[in-house]
């Protein structure tokens, strides 16, 4: 066996793939996990690129699809790559703003095969909702757009990100699922990282603000479970509130799979803004790229990470944390993610906290992502 | 015995040669399913009953013997976990 073939049987598929269509999106909100300089990538793969990447993840095992952005719903040519990756087997997700959607293409997309619509609100009521999107109509579009999803016969799948503007709405934002009939609510804090880590301090909840809103969703699925309500309730919370690292990815370059508008592959969304070189699928196959790139490679297994995560008896479980995280709070991605009360670096997570008490910044005080923002970041 | 279990709207369940087995897919996430799970679920059809479908896996499977019991708590299970419903 040659090396990179021994590599291969160690290294497992690519079970998830994430296709970021497009950078382009119509709405503006502050905690985007697009990259920064997001302007600056406008070279999106074609159709029939993107069809050959398709193609290519499911011969190698991908069965879990995504398709998200930007807006995916810009792209013309959906249609045509959702009823391509239906026929390659794909369980194939759409995660929209649910700006651009209409009943016509609800429908259009279950002929072609679509299995799952995302909805995601920025608030339980229109005011908040549409500062937080930067847009004036944005709430009514998504309500009916929920209703249509469920109509066409789709799990209703609604999710929220959360931050301090509306965690105190929680009683209201499940109140809100349920007169829907909401099947799965995902109640997302913001993860810092892109336009999220620029506007950290306007978003982060205090710690007061979350112990409530888990109280809240406790209590809630607790009814929920003694009514026989199918309506699941998810609460991803901040790991800033943490002591130890989320397993990032499930390990990096070990399920997940992105490829970005301009045919960047990346082990994560956010990876792009890790200095490190990731290849393109323009240039090179998906399983050269998978198995064999030194992106993909660079923080597979252990051997890459220094202490305290050398010699660390929990290295398997959470392989030292985010590496973007890391990056953005330490400026050295090998470095234990600060997430973890035994990173030298934790006390940058401390302050976060004690900032997120005091923090009085009004959601008007955010940057929000749009090109004139985004070209900003390029130059400066 | 005479409900008929159903796959919930938005789950799909498939073989999947990669992974040598059959998973069951929905919004965001994915089981892979071990060889019990998958004969009874390839089973469920929405429109045979719980007792057709025992029936037809004990011919299936005859050296098995009664199959009753392990179907139906798997059934009982996969509907607490809201993988299937019953009509
Ligand atoms: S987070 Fe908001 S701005 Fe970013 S892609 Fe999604 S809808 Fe658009
Ligand atoms: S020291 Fe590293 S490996 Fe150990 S728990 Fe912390 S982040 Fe995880």
């Amino acid at each position: 066996m040659s090396q990179a073939q021994e590599s291969r049987a160690q290294v497992g598929p690519p079970l998830w793939l994430l296709a970021e269509v497009t950078y382009r999106c119509p709405l503006q909100c502050p905690y985007c996990s697009n990259p920064l300089d997001f302007a600056q990538s406008d070279q999106e793969l074609s159709t029939e690129q993107w069809v050959s990447v398709l193609r290519q993840g499911r011969a190698m095992g991908a069965a879990q699809l995504g398709f998200s952005g930007g807006e995916p719903l810009v792209r013309q040519d959906l249609p045509e790559l959702i009823a391509e990756a239906r026929l390659l087997g794909y369980y194939t997700n759409l995660i929209t703003s649910g700006i651009g959607l209409n009943e016509a293409k609800v429908e259009s997309f279950r002929e072609a095969g679509l299995d799952h619509i995302q909805v995601s609100f920025q608030a339980s009521d229109p005011e908040l909702n549409n500062a937080v999107a930067g847009s004036r109509k944005a709430f009514e579009q998504k309500l009916a757009m929920a209703r249509a999803v469920k109509d066409a016969g789709y799990p209703m799948v609604l999710n929220f990100v959360i931050h301090r503007h509306n965690i105190h709405q929680m009683e209201d934002i499940i109140d809100l699922c349920e007169r829907l009939g909401a099947d799965y609510v995902e109640l997302a804090t913001c993860q810092y990282y892109g336009w999220a880590f620029k506007n950290r301090e306007g978003l982060m909840p205090s710690a007061a603000q979350l112990e409530v809103a888990e109280r809240e969703v406790n209590a809630r699925r607790q009814t929920l479970a003694e009514a026989g309500s199918a309506m699941k309730l998810i609460f991803v919370t901040p790991d800033y509130y943490e002591v130890r690292p989320k397993a990032c990815m499930n390990g990096w370059g070990s399920l997940f799979l992105t490829v970005a508008p301009d045919g960047t592959a990346l082990p994560c969304h956010s990876a792009r803004l890790l200095p490190i070189e990731f290849p393109n699928v323009k240039d090179q196959s998906l399983k050269s790229i998978w198995y064999d790139s030194p992106g993909f490679n660079h923080y597979r297994g252990d051997s890459w990470m220094p202490e305290p995560c050398r010699s660390c008896d929990e290295k398997d479980r959470d392989f030292g944390g985010c590496r973007c995280q890391a990056y953005l709070l330490t400026g050295d991605a090998d470095n234990a993610d600060p997430v973890c009360d035994k990173s030298p670096h934790h006390d940058r997570i401390l302050a976060a906290r004690r900032a997120a008490d005091h923090a009085t910044a009004g959601l008007e005080e955010l940057t929000y992502r749009n090109a004139r923002n985004s070209r900003l970041f390029f130059r400066g | 015995m005479n409900q008929i279990p159903k796959l919930r709207p938005g789950f799909r369940f498939q073989w999947e040669p990669v992974q040598n087995a059959h998973v069951l897919l929905y919004p965001e996430g994915m089981v892979k399913l071990n060889e019990s799970a998958s004969a009874i679920l390839s089973e469920v059809n929405g429109e045979s009953t719980v007792a057709e479908i025992v029936e037809r896996l004990e011919n299936r499977f005859p050296e098995a013997g009664a199959l009753e019991g392990d179907v139906c708590e798997f059934l009982d299970d996969a509907r607490q976990q809201h993988w299937i419903m019953m009509v």
